[in-house]
């Protein structure tokens, strides 16, 4: 077991201040603060060579759980074990055997070349110099990032500057590596890089990969398993199907007719016909995916169908919907 | 101590890139610089009083006061501030380092590289031109520089403590500003430390700030005399180890209640 946690609960004080000048001169008599519990009671177990994908609306926790497993802040009550390690017990230790990434921020010196930022990392990892120089030039070309390495950090766009981020946090070979939101702004051409890079490196070194998202392709090409996450419980611990099962059933049919007109069958309600295509919904336990193309390719001319599932945002979005009650 | 040497060696390899900040302030000390010996050299020739230094010996300590001003802990680390402010300072916690002593590099750094900038050409300048006499002996020298090491380190260790305030209080000027003003008056920064009252003189001999500024110019300029560099030296480092236990235990109780900025 890589990571285990048991009914883990955080809690923040929140000062609050009535708004207006009042209120600000009030607040300096007496505070008032709110708790906010931002993690309730989580539980979860991850095997080595995992690759979770961690869900859930803005607020929902994933960040202060990645926090508390990274050593970074301490939580108010239950048991967390990663590596063997309590981590803010030995936080030390602890780091010196993961990877973070916080897509948000960047742990590069701004006004230094990328290669400097490197050499002080493995000095603050006291990575050997002939470990760090395999390391480096492994990373540096799987991340394609070697014509970047002398260009200071400030001037470095979004997608390049999150490529050199990620190759930093992992310089010191971490055996579980972080990574909250490593997508959030980029481009689909960075997205698909920063994917590629994060299957292989699961794929091929057995990194334990936990990956918050709000990006549902993220979650489509790479996790094996899903936990989804709101109000600091969690909602969903399975795979991406166990996911769409858990919402519905419904199964998408897109026909292609080869000339514009109204499906009407029974068991598929249309939700959309733009043109010549018209998209059916049918539940695959009251029919058959088979027996329902049948009967449509009887009765109209088509020129072609497929059948999909919903796309996963609108699942997600009808899970938030269902969990804010 | 690797980690921690590469910290301070990376920041003062970028201090030292600001050399309009450094000539500036070159120009704006020696300004200030000629105001005070100004003064001081209305007030001897009005005075007929007995005076706790000669007029020379003033005008060196306060050309000395100008070389390593930027010594005195006087402003926060805006790295840290900034990186507290956004939150980015949840990777200071993800490096597998004591967070004390990275803080503590890092304001050595910031405290050391400019005073090097600016000190030498400042010395060079007062000791031609304007008054600054040599040390009184070879052994006042070597006393005056290593009290000016402990100072160096004295002042690390206060920057430290505004650094860590601002766990506490996310803005961190008000702090800094009352550490600032206080380094400022009680180490000797504005008004020479003998020139105060004999009543002053033990609470700013109990005072921390005395080992920022006049232990070292008052041993270079031979008013407290090398034998007595002993005990004064000790003075730095007794408040030095003081200041970082202080700092260390202020820190470990943050970082139990810690909230970080932003999602």
């Amino acid at each position: 077991m890589q990571v285990l946690v048991e009914n883990l609960v955080k809690t923040f004080q929140i000062a609050e201040r009535q708004p207006g000048t009042w209120g600000a001169i009030k607040s300096l008599v007496h505070r008032r603060y709110r708790a906010v519990r931002a993690l309730d009671g989580i539980s979860l177990a991850i095997e080595p060579g995992e690759l979770i994908g961690y869900i859930g609306p803005n607020g929902a926790g994933k960040s202060t759980t990645i926090k508390v497993l990274a050593g970074i802040l301490v939580p108010d009550s239950g048991r967390c074990e990663v590596l063997g390690r309590v981590p803010w017990r030995e936080r030390v230790a602890h780091v010196r055997q993961i990877g973070v990434v916080f897509g948000q921020r960047t742990q590069l010196w701004w006004d230094l070349p990328v290669i400097e930022s490197f050499e002080l990392l493995r000095d603050i990892y006291r990575v050997p110099p002939s470990e760090y120089c395999r390391a480096r030039d492994e990373l540096v070309a799987m991340m394609h990032i070697e014509a970047l390495l002398d260009t200071p950090v400030r001037q470095l766009s979004l997608g390049q500057r999150m490529r050199c981020d990620l190759a930093a946090s992992l310089l010191h070979c971490p055996t579980l590596l972080f990574l909250d939101e490593p997508t959030i702004g980029l481009d689909a051409i960075s997205k698909l890089a920063i994917r590629d890079f994060v299957l292989r490196l699961n794929r091929e070194r057995g990194v334990t990969v936990i990956l918050t998202t709000h990006d549902m392709d993220d979650i489509e090409a790479l996790c094996s398993r899903v936990l989804l996450i709101n109000q600091g419980r969690l909602l969903l611990d399975g795979t991406l199907h166990d996911l769409r099962a858990r919402v519905t059933q419904e199964r998408r049919l897109v026909v292609d007719l080869l000339q514009a007109e109204a499906i009407q069958d029974a068991d598929a309600t249309i939700i959309r016909s733009d043109g010549n295509r018209v998209h059916l919904a049918f539940d695959p336990e009251r029919i058959a995916a088979a027996d329902l193309i049948g009967r449509i390719a009887a009765r109209y001319a088509i020129r072609d169908l497929y059948v999909e599932n919903p796309p996963i945002e609108e699942i997600i979005a009808r899970l938030y919907g269902e969990t804010e009650g | 101590m690797r980690p921690y040497w590469a910290i301070v060696q990376a920041r003062f390899r970028m201090l030292l890139q600001y050399r309009a900040a450094a000539l500036a302030g070159l120009a704006t000390q020696l300004f200030f610089g000629l105001v005070r010996v100004m003064l001081f050299d209305a007030f001897y020739r009005s005075s007929t009083a007995p005076q706790p230094m000669s007029y020379s010996e003033t005008v060196t300590y306060l050309w000395l006061i100008q070389a390593l001003l930027l010594l005195l802990p006087w402003g926060l680390d805006f790295e840290v501030r900034n990186m507290i402010r956004s939150g980015t300072v949840a990777y200071e916690l993800a490096r597998p380092t004591d967070l004390y002593w990275l803080w503590f590099s890092r304001s050595l750094a910031m405290r050391t590289a400019p005073v090097l900038l600016r000190a030498t050409p400042m010395f060079v300048i007062a000791a031609l031109f304007l008054g600054l006499q040599p040390p009184a002996s070879p052994m006042a020298a070597l006393a005056a520089l290593a009290a000016i090491l402990g100072a160096a380190l004295l002042g690390c260790a206060i920057t430290t403590l505004t650094t860590i305030s601002l766990l506490w209080t996310i803005a961190g000027d008000g702090t800094a500003r009352l550490l600032g003003t206080a380094s400022m008056i009680f180490s000797g920064a504005i008004i020479p430390l003998p020139f105060f009252p004999d009543w002053a003189q033990t609470a700013l001999n109990l005072l921390p700030f005395r080992g920022l500024m006049d232990t070292p110019f008052r041993l270079y300029i031979g008013h407290l005399p090398p034998q007595e560099a002993i005990p004064a030296i000790a003075h730095q480092l007794v408040w030095t180890c003081a200041l970082i236990l202080m700092g260390r235990a202020i820190l470990g109780r943050s970082l139990r209640r810690l909230t970080v900025q932003g999602g």
